[in-house]
């Protein structure tokens, strides 16, 4: 078992899967020599050669596009769109084509691709580079979308998403992807799909969080304790399809929860999460449920992105909101 | 049978690699000329200038331009005052000829909310990050001059890379269907990141792509300014007449990294790069001056002299700008922002922490 940094796991789940499986390619733009903006697919072509690691013209809807062709006659595509703020180009292709193959054709073709982006703020990229944006694909019947937090769900969840016989979403936060290491075995495993993770047992309040802001949480979950406030933490992993089981335990065991997330707040994901919590589980809540989210803005430029982003002192102000209710 | 061998790709030349004339009609004085160098050199050292800035941490992420002067001052040189530019993040000298403030420039680098905003009345469209997208922008806004009646140019900027977007197809179909007053400048400087024009394209040249659209096509060295001038000059007029949209297609090189967060090294070889080092646009227009009595060394060091003391001096304004916190982020939204957001903008203030240094 080695150390690794999220990339490193990522870029190792495509060489296995890859490595297992000749119907796996990878197409995106600068993903063969360059390895990727990031180096996730650093070595990749080198070893696989071009016909399974494919340089593609500048064309995100043509990427997404062709990778459904592809799959549709036998292949496994991993598609990577450069920067979330770019999907906006194949929103077409992604949400009214690859994620209704299998019902437009009732069951005969379907279309098992992954396409990947990294996703994500507080690293001051230019506009449009930043974006959160699950909160349009998880309103996409069809399509699955995954958000790990670290490298070690990052393989697994990865793994599953390749081997997954329909479209996959899968949003890698750029903010953690170098940020700190864990243990990842060297052998093939799945994280599977749909499944939170409780990454801290609390008694007091839940918090529901999901890639970047996991960490966060968790910080501020142990800088709760001092203060006697027992905080829970599910990472939820998946956001499509959602973990209700998971969520709906906890809140029934501490009866607060506040929902954290860096997409912007309005009809995304954290509202979802809210609603299922008052559909499933009204009474148990002995509180409002709180959301601390990106603002209603567009993504905003980089000296002041920090104050736009959920930040420690805003949960910390919730926890105190929830538990004083 | 359609044979692509056939097709006439030759490249407008003014001046050869050594700065040797070529034609004997440039329709420039010696001040104009002048005026051109200066343009030239100072956007080169603006250039080098936030290369060093990004590394001293002083502005974000930064895309150089060195290697595209010619193209860019050449044809914005050529424009008029209230002729439109929809550009991308390269195109700062284009933008700086046709009177967009130096320290502009440098704001929006240093991530500043107030970087987009250029000043009124300048016909300059924000920098646009989606490749291709302002394409379809300078169509529709062309469109809209053709229907006022106003003789207005529309101008889109963009790379080789563009040209494989759907919208940059789209535009070029559209506003040849409308006849619209439209030139579309790409600036084929080579690379898309790390991906080279032959695996961008599989086509010889970009200015054919032109012609499946109806549009007239041309191809000119992008490292000659006065053939970008002239060629650029031609198209303004055309479109100005009514005769509808140009692609044209400036054939230059990206000297340095696509921004300053990548490795070129990991893609491009050394003998490339030397190679078009000597195709240098600002060396050929020097050698082209001297060889006509309009510059030496003296007047070339005193140029140099004013031109970086405006460049201190734009770096100076810039980085005494005050800074803006979040809370104004929500002013721009909508014309008026509805309840919910007034609120989150009253959060984000007992929020805020100010930052030193930024
Ligand atoms: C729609 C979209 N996809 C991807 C990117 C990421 N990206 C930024 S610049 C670039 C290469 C652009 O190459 P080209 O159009 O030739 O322009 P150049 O940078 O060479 O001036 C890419 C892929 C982007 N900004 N927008």
């Amino acid at each position: 078992m080695a150390e690794m940094t999220m990339i490193q796991a990522i870029n190792q789940a495509m060489a296995q899967e890859m490595e297992r499986d000749e119907r796996v390619v990878i197409l995106g733009q600068d993903v063969g020599k360059n390895g990727g903006v990031f180096r996730a697919t650093e070595g990749l072509q080198g070893r696989f050669g071009e016909e399974r690691v494919m340089d593609t013209p500048l064309a995100e809807s043509a990427i997404v596009g062709t990778s459904i062709g592809l799959a549709v006659n036998s292949f496994r595509p991993i598609a990577e769109i450069q920067f979330l703020g770019f999907i906006y180009e194949t929103m077409d292709q992604i949400s009214a084509q690859a994620a209704r193959v299998r019902f437009r054709s009732a069951g005969r073709f379907t279309s098992p691709i992954v396409i990947r982006s990294p996703y994500g703020g507080g690293v001051r990229t230019p506009e449009l580079h930043s974006d959160s944006l699950e909160a349009l694909f998880a309103h996409t019947p069809g399509l699955k979308v995954i958000m790990p937090s670290n490298a070690y769900d990052a393989k697994g969840l990865l793994i599953s998403a390749i081997r997954d016989n329909d479209p996959v979403l899968f949003l890698e936060p750029m903010k953690l992807y170098r940020a700190f290491k864990l243990e990842v075995p060297d052998e093939v495993y799945e994280v599977p799909i749909g499944e939170a993770k409780v990454v801290k047992d609390g008694e007091d309040v839940t918090i529901v969080t999901w890639g970047a802001t996991v960490p966060l949480a968790q910080k501020v979950a142990e800088e709760a304790e001092p203060r006697n406030i027992s905080v829970e933490v599910i990472d939820l992993r998946t956001v499509q399809p959602i973990d209700l089981e998971t969520i709906v335990q906890s809140v029934e065991k501490t009866g607060r929860l506040i929902i954290v997330h860096e997409a912007v707040k309005s009809a995304g994901v954290g509202g979802e999460v809210a609603s299922l919590v008052s559909e499933y589980s009204l009474f148990s809540l002995a509180s409002p449920i709180l959301r601390v989210t990106g603002y209603d803005t567009p993504y905003p430029v980089p000296s002041v992105e920090d104050d736009w982003l959920p930040t420690a002192p805003r949960i910390h102000a919730a926890i105190e909101k929830v538990m004083e209710f | 049978m359609y044979d692509e061998k056939n097709l006439n790709h030759e490249m407008v030349q003014f001046m050869d690699q050594y700065g040797s004339l070529l034609h004997d009609n440039i329709d420039l004085n010696d001040s104009q000329l002048l005026e051109i160098y200066n343009w030239m050199l100072k956007t080169r050292l603006f250039d080098e200038k936030m290369v060093r800035m990004q590394r001293q941490g002083r502005i974000g992420t930064y895309a150089p331009f060195s290697g595209q002067e010619a193209s860019q001052v050449g044809s914005t040189y050529a424009m008029e005052k209230d002729d439109w530019i929809f550009s991308s993040y390269r195109e700062i000298a284009a933008t700086m000829v046709h009177g967009l403030p130096m320290q502009q420039s440098i704001l929006y680098a240093k991530g500043h909310m107030y970087g987009g905003q250029s000043p009124d009345k300048l016909n300059i469209f924000p920098i646009q990050i989606i490749i291709a997208g302002q394409t379809l922008h300078a169509a529709g806004c062309a469109l809209a001059s053709k229907l006022k009646g106003e003789n207005d140019v529309s101008v889109s900027y963009f790379g080789d890379g563009a040209t494989s977007e759907g919208d940059f197809h789209e535009a070029l179909n559209i506003a040849s269907v409308f006849k619209v007053p439209s030139v579309f400048f790409c600036q084929n400087n080579h690379w898309a990141i790390s991906v080279p024009l032959h695996q961008q394209t599989a086509s010889q040249t970009i200015a054919q792509k032109a012609i499946a659209y109806g549009v007239k096509g041309v191809r000119v060295d992008g490292n000659d300014v006065l053939a970008v001038y002239h060629v650029m000059k031609e198209a303004l007029e055309s479109a100005r007449n009514g005769e509808g949209p140009t692609l044209i297609e400036a054939v230059t090189y990206r000297q340095g990294p696509h921004t300053t967060a990548d490795d070129p090294t990991k893609y491009r070889n050394n003998d490339e790069v030397n190679e078009w080092a000597k195709k240098d646009p600002i060396d050929r227009f020097r050698t082209f001056l001297n060889k006509r009595g309009l510059m030496d060394e003296d007047k070339q060091e005193k140029m140099k002299g004013i031109v970086n003391e405006e460049i201190e001096k734009a770096v100076a304004e810039a980085e005494s700008t005050d800074r803006v916190t979040v809370d104004k982020a929500f002013d721009y939204v909508y014309d008026k922002p509805h309840k919910l957001l007034l609120e989150q903008q009253e959060e984000s203030r007992q929020f805020l922490t100010i930052k030193e240094g930024r």
